[in-house]
């Protein structure tokens, strides 16, 4: 039988694990799941966010037109969700205005040679079982990890 | 319909990000800080993961989606130095901002500046990107070419597109 020192230790130990963020996670995660299974299984694409996107230039119109219809539902469901849910987008203050546009281009740049992002091989291309796409999110991963490292570094030492 | 199903799909794509706690980028720095770790993107994947993997298993056994007539699998496997120095230059992004594409178009909502200021700076880039590959391949098949059509534009943008997910 555990002791009072060992639930609470194990309480300590698992809350960070299974909190609400995480149920609500899965939940989500669920849903963008059902989203990129319904768009292979009627429309046989892939829902890339990075690539839908990226298709809209220098493609012909019956390229456009769905890939513009997948944003427009995605940008209505976010007016909607910034009008009564606005605290999903989170009570930080985001970052300056020129680290933005650095990391706006890093991640347009990044995205469109490596021909993906989070969600076309994270979320759709390993579930195809894509050797490009697992070594992509890895490193993807691991550099996101490294950056923040570093801004950590950087800003301990600054204060 | 097809339309439809791509307009539907990307309200549950939006829905799922911010039900998700995606949209708030300190929880996607949070999982990329490895001295803090918040384990949220984790399940986010996981769950999404737990209905596209089983799902693109049993679709091969479909010859064609109910609304299409292909399923357009991404043909290219080799791995690349373009493939990992994308993803590298993306990681750095994504970890001085705490946001990737998806909820970054989402944030747009918000009408925050800088929200709205990295947006237009992904997407501008992901323009030019795609424009340049297709531009390349589109030069590089007409030198071979004989008759430069509408078709060559299509094999072009078939060619600059075989790696995307």
């Amino acid at each position: 039988m555990a002791s009072g020192t060992q639930r609470a230790l194990m309480r300590t130990m698992v809350s960070p694990i299974f909190s609400l963020a995480s149920l609500y996670g899965l939940l989500g995660g669920l849903l963008i799941g059902l989203s990129a299974a319904l768009l292979w299984l009627l429309n046989g694409r892939i829902a890339g966010i990075s690539g839908i996107t990226a298709g809209l230039v220098a493609a012909p119109l019956q390229e456009v037109s769905w890939r513009s219809a997948f944003l427009t539902g995605l940008l209505l469901a976010a007016v909607v969700g910034a009008l009564t849910q606005p605290q999903v987008f989170g009570a930080g203050v985001p970052p300056s205005l020129p680290r933005m546009l650095a990391a706006g281009a890093l991640v347009g740049l990044g995205t469109a040679l490596g021909g993906g992002c989070t969600s076309g091989h994270g979320v759709c291309g390993l579930g195809r079982f894509s050797v490009r796409s697992l070594v992509a999110t890895l490193t993807f991963i691991g550099f996101g990890m490294l950056t923040v490292a570093t801004l950590r570094a950087l800003s301990g030492a600054a204060s | 319909m097809k339309h439809v199903a791509a307009l539907l799909c990307g309200v549950l794509f939006a829905a799922g990000l911010m039900v998700s706690g995606m949209t708030d980028p300190a929880r996607v720095v949070g999982f990329l800080d490895v001295q803090a770790w918040d384990p949220t993107l984790m399940f986010v994947m996981g769950g999404a993961l737990l209905v596209t993997t089983p799902t693109f298993f049993f679709a091969k056994r479909q010859t064609q989606p109910v609304l299409d007539a292909a399923f357009r699998v991404p043909v290219k496997t080799e791995v690349d130095r373009r493939l990992v120095a994308g993803a590298a230059l993306f990681g750095a992004g994504w970890g001085l901002s705490g946001l990737c594409p998806g909820p970054a178009l989402v944030s747009v909502a918000t009408a925050r500046l800088e929200l709205v200021a990295f947006a237009l700076t992904m997407v501008v880039c992901l323009f030019a990107v795609r424009t340049a590959d297709v531009r390349r391949v589109l030069r590089s098949l007409e030198s071979k070419a004989t008759r430069v059509d509408g078709d060559t534009h299509e094999a072009a943008l078939r060619e600059a597109t075989v790696g995307d997910e």
